[in-house]
């Protein structure tokens, strides 16, 4: 048992040491002073990062993929508590077909959903923006933020909005004092998610966007050029270290939600 | 006396899922639908012609490069995935059965933080791992194990392999660890009593009763790999193109919308069909639980 | 002697007034045209297996659900256009339904947020509903933190410091333990004599319905097979089937030989011929094959060899098998002649309380039994 357990031990911890190492390779690029992204390192330099700071275009994409995800997040998750509710309150006929074509992005390949949406797009004549990656993007993160306050939604007892309706409050009034600040974890999570997801989305960005730069699309103009990647570098690691903060974040909320409701802390992310 | 038809519950229910579902209506299937209606059209210069044609599929199922290409997708795909979901079970594994209820939680973030972070710099990073002058090359001929770089690992199908495992390793994780989590810990302990081996119990009770989560994720693995448009891209350097690649290709660069749609149609029919068979298959298992 | 607590309720008022009511989920017809009266100040009882519709009528007394056809009218008041909000009931949830996120104090006060009293008079009214289900002092608690039998506490004063007419509780004591439940079998019926208000409480546990209620409507697939006190329904049911559901009974077959006069002949096997009269004559169910004859195992007495008794019957008997429950002892016996209506000897079973100086009989012994044709029930 012991033994078999060690040799499961380690391979776990080699398998982390694989899903990390890019992650761990990042910040050492970064801090290079060499041009050329190989072993042996030169020296350390916050260059790359002023470099970084310094670049008009960069800030152009950043402010692109702010309005974006932050759009995207709320999008989503407004339509996720809809759908949320929905599926965990009521029972009507064809639920498990509408649920299931709504989280059909989530399986669907991204190359397809954007080809498609290009398409439709361009022949009815809109100008290509980045409203019309917000578009695409809401369709994708809404599955996650779906998942996410499913588990949430789920998780409260349909009674309890009953009670508080029983005990004088309106439907709605019953929905913000009760339900609301349950799910309130939940609804933080999804924000979080879908803005991670968002900000993080290429392949829509790229065919949707026309010619607005955002973060992704601009990352992958610039790894054409072999000049450009220290910075790049520099870039991926405040965005890791970002993108580390705001799961962070979102787990602690998943887990005080989960906490305040009385349940235990475990559970997966998805 | 029956009010309607429909009961007030069903009436609140549709009305809370129409905003979505119609959004997805209009975002979604509106443009599968074009999609599928421009593959059965013809193309003209610089626009469609609408004349019904079969043409599109005809030359997607005839063409060498078009074959080429649809049997690297399948080919890496079914790679990609068998890779990722035999890497994946025995953490899956280890979490669900070796650690400590307190600290799953712990680890399943840990596995899921890297998946949050920006894919096409990962999929550069190991490009920077994999390549010529790379980390692991470097080191090797720094180490004096190797004179000459390895080349099996780059800049072709081996490394959009790894490129891929590694990209969708949690989703191959978490269906398996919530199908053996959902494993009653006394089932196994029955099999033990009875006489069984480790090894025995694992074959007979713990592999088959987590099938349905196996096979939930070779297809969540499966599906978004063969529509993967940056790894090729980026890792074989558009000297491999896999289907994503063909479509685009088609769409925008060579304006044929019509045969780029065929492709795409044809590419998630036969999604499709391999999610139907999985979902065929996870349905005996499903039976044989309950 | 001053009048007893039935009398006051008999002259009491309607307090609720079901009539006609029929509820349809799609095809499923969960109420199948429910008529009741429900008095003011009474413990009622709504007893059924789980499926009965006992819940459901419940929760359209509550006003959570709408009904297909009928009428419901609370204190004389028709309730069709009144939503659960705005009705005179509150209710006590299986899950008792205590919010998370809020105090114990903030759970029972949730009520009084549109009451335009002053905060201190709240807090006085909070203090006093606490005190009054024993939780005095643990306003600031966190909900979450409290066991099952505090969260049912609060549930209650939750409830019923809107001071409503009606307390609907749904299977209050269904996720308690044993001896939890019992205290708090009693502590409820002392608190709704304390407050007077009209409680309708739903369970599928007869003991606890016969326990707790003035009276108790028995419920099967939506319709009430009989609405009686604890007494005459246990000991009168109006049908084979309420009889099976409250309490053990033994059932015979038997072979009617006359009737005059609403009294019935009867020969039941082992029994012999008796005459029953009509108030002790019930329904049998449907798929019976013939009349039968029922009685409680406790309305028989097992008579030791030289012992007399004061019984008008005797029957000779063998005892098959003996089940000791400490305070009780079941005893499966076969009558003699027990086969003579369709050559099947069925086992009766016969409780007797095990009180200093009776000793406990032994398998295989022969017995007498005494009884009254008092205790028999006919079903036909």
């Amino acid at each position: 048992m012991k033994g078999q357990g060690r040799g499961l031990q380690a391979y776990a911890l080699l398998y982390l040491l694989f899903l990390y190492a890019p992650i761990i390779l990042l910040p050492l690029f970064a801090f290079n002073s060499g041009t050329i992204i190989a072993f042996p390192l030169q020296g350390f330099t916050t260059d790359w990062f002023s470099q970084m700071w310094a670049n008009a275009t960069l800030r152009t994409a950043l402010t692109n993929s702010l309005i974006i995800a932050v759009s995207a997040a709320i999008l989503a998750t407004c339509l996720g508590i809809f759908a949320a509710r929905a599926s965990t309150r009521f029972e009507f006929p064809g639920k498990g077909g509408m649920m299931g074509f709504i989280l059909l992005p989530m399986v669907l390949p991204e190359i397809i959903v954007a080809m498609s949406l290009l398409v439709v797009l361009l022949g009815a004549g809109v100008q290509l923006s980045i409203l019309t990656v917000i578009v695409g993007h809401v369709l994708i993160c809404m599955p996650y933020a779906i998942a996410i306050l499913t588990t949430a939604f789920s998780s409260l007892d349909k009674s309890l909005e009953e009670a508080a309706y029983d005990l004088g409050e309106t439907r709605w009034s019953a929905f913000r004092l009760v339900t609301l600040p349950l799910v309130m974890p939940g609804i933080i999570s999804s924000l979080l998610i879908s803005f991670t997801i968002s900000l993080d989305e290429f392949i829509i960005a790229f065919f949707l966007a026309g010619n607005q730069p955002t973060l992704p699309t601009y990352i992958f103009s610039q790894l054409r050029f072999p000049k450009q990647i220290p910075m790049i570098m520099a870039l991926g690691t405040v965005l890791v270290a970002l993108s580390i903060v705001l799961l962070a974040l979102g787990e602690y909320f998943r887990r005080r939600g989960n906490a305040r409701m009385g349940g235990n802390p475990t559970g997966g992310f998805l | 006396m029956a009010k309607g038809g429909l009961d007030a519950q069903a009436r609140q229910g549709y009305t809370l899922i129409a905003p979505p579902f119609l959004y997805a209506l209009l975002i979604l299937a509106a443009p599968l639908l074009t999609i599928l209606a421009y593959s059965f059209l013809t193309d003209g210069y610089l626009e469609v012609v609408r004349d019904f044609t079969w043409a599109n599929y005809a030359q997607v199922w005839t063409d060498p490069i078009v074959r080429t290409v649809m049997l690297r997708s399948l080919t890496v795909s079914a790679l990609v995935t068998l890779v990722t979901v035999l890497l994946a079970f025995p953490v899956a594994y280890y979490v669900s059965f070796m650690v400590r209820p307190e600290k799953k939680a712990t680890w399943l973030f840990l596995i899921t933080i890297p998946f949050w972070t920006s894919y096409l710099i990962r999929v550069f990073l190991w490009k920077v791992i994999l390549g010529y002058n790379g980390v692991i090359n470097s080191s090797l001929t720094g180490l004096g194990i190797i004179d000459e770089p390895l080349t099996f690992i780059l800049y072709n199908v081996n490394s959009i392999v790894i490129t891929l495992a590694h990209a969708y390793a949690p989703f191959a994780i978490l269906p398996i660890f919530v199908a053996l989590e959902k494993i009653d810990r006394s089932l196994l302990e029955a099999g033990r009593d009875l006489g069984e081996s480790r090894a025995m119990t694992f074959w007979r009770v713990t592999l088959p009763l987590a099938m349905p989560g196996v096979l939930a994720a070779v297809l969540i693995v499966f599906i978004p790999t063969i529509g993967d448009y940056v790894t090729p891209e980026l890792i074989g350097g558009g000297k491999i193109p896999m289907i994503a690649n063909l479509i685009q290709v088609q769409m925008l660069a060579l304006d044929n919308r019509p045969l780029g749609s065929a492709l795409a149609v044809t590419a998630m029919a036969i999604v499709a069909l391999v999610s139907i068979v999985f979902l065929l298959i996870n349905r005996r298992f499903l039976k044989v639980r309950s | 002697m001053s009048e007893t607590r039935f009398d006051r309720l008999d002259a009491a008022k309607p307090m609720i007034e079901c009539r006609g009511v029929h509820k349809h989920y799609g095809d499923y017809h969960a109420l199948r045209g429910i008529d009741l009266t429900i008095r003011a100040g009474e413990f009622f009882s709504l007893l059924g297996p789980s499926g009965c519709g006992k819940t459901t009528l419940l929760r359209t007394i509550a006003g959570f659900e709408d009904i297909s056809d009928g009428v419901i009218l609370i204190d004389q008041k028709h309730m069709e256009e009144v939503p659960a909000n705005k009705r005179p009931t509150n209710m006590v949830f299986q899950s008792y339904a205590i919010f998370p996120h809020l105090t114990v104090a903030q759970n029972v006060a949730f009520g009084l947020r549109r009451d335009p009293r002053g905060k201190a008079e709240k807090a006085a009214l909070v203090e006093e509903a606490l005190a009054m289900v024993g939780l005095r002092g643990f306003g600031n608690r966190a909900a979450h933190a409290l066991s099952g039998g505090q969260r049912q506490r609060v549930a209650l004063a939750r409830a019923l410091i809107l001071k409503p007419k009606v307390l609907l509780l749904d299977e209050p004591l269904s996720a308690l333990d044993r001896k939890m439940r019992e205290q708090m079998q009693v502590e409820l019926i002392k608190l709704q004599r304390q407050v007077g208000i009209t409680f309708v409480l739903v369970t599928h546990d007869q003991e606890e319905a016969l326990v707790m209620s003035d009276r108790i409507a028995v419920m099967f697939e939506g319709e009430i097979a009989q609405l009686d006190g604890p007494e005459a329904l246990y000991a009168r049911p109006a049908n084979r089937r309420v009889a099976d559901f409250i309490g053990v009974m033994n059932f015979l077959p038997a072979r009617i030989l006359a009737e005059a006069e609403g009294t019935v002949t009867v020969e039941a096997p082992g029994l012999g011929v008796v005459d029953l009269p009509a108030r002790q004559v019930s329904r049998a169910n449907p798929d019976d094959e013939g009349p039968s004859i029922g009685f409680r195992p406790e309305t028989m007495t097992l008579v030791g060899a030289n012992q007399t008794h004061s019984q008008p019957r005797e029957t000779s008997a063998t005892i098959d098998e003996v089940v000791y429950y400490g305070d009780m002892t079941y005893y499966d016996l076969r009558l003699d002649g027990a086969a003579a209506i369709d050559g099947r000897a069925r086992p009766v079973r016969i409780s007797m309380r095990n009180v200093f100086g009776r000793d406990v009989q032994e398998v295989g012994t022969r017995t007498r039994l005494a009884w009254s044709p008092g205790s028999l029930v006919l079903f036909r």
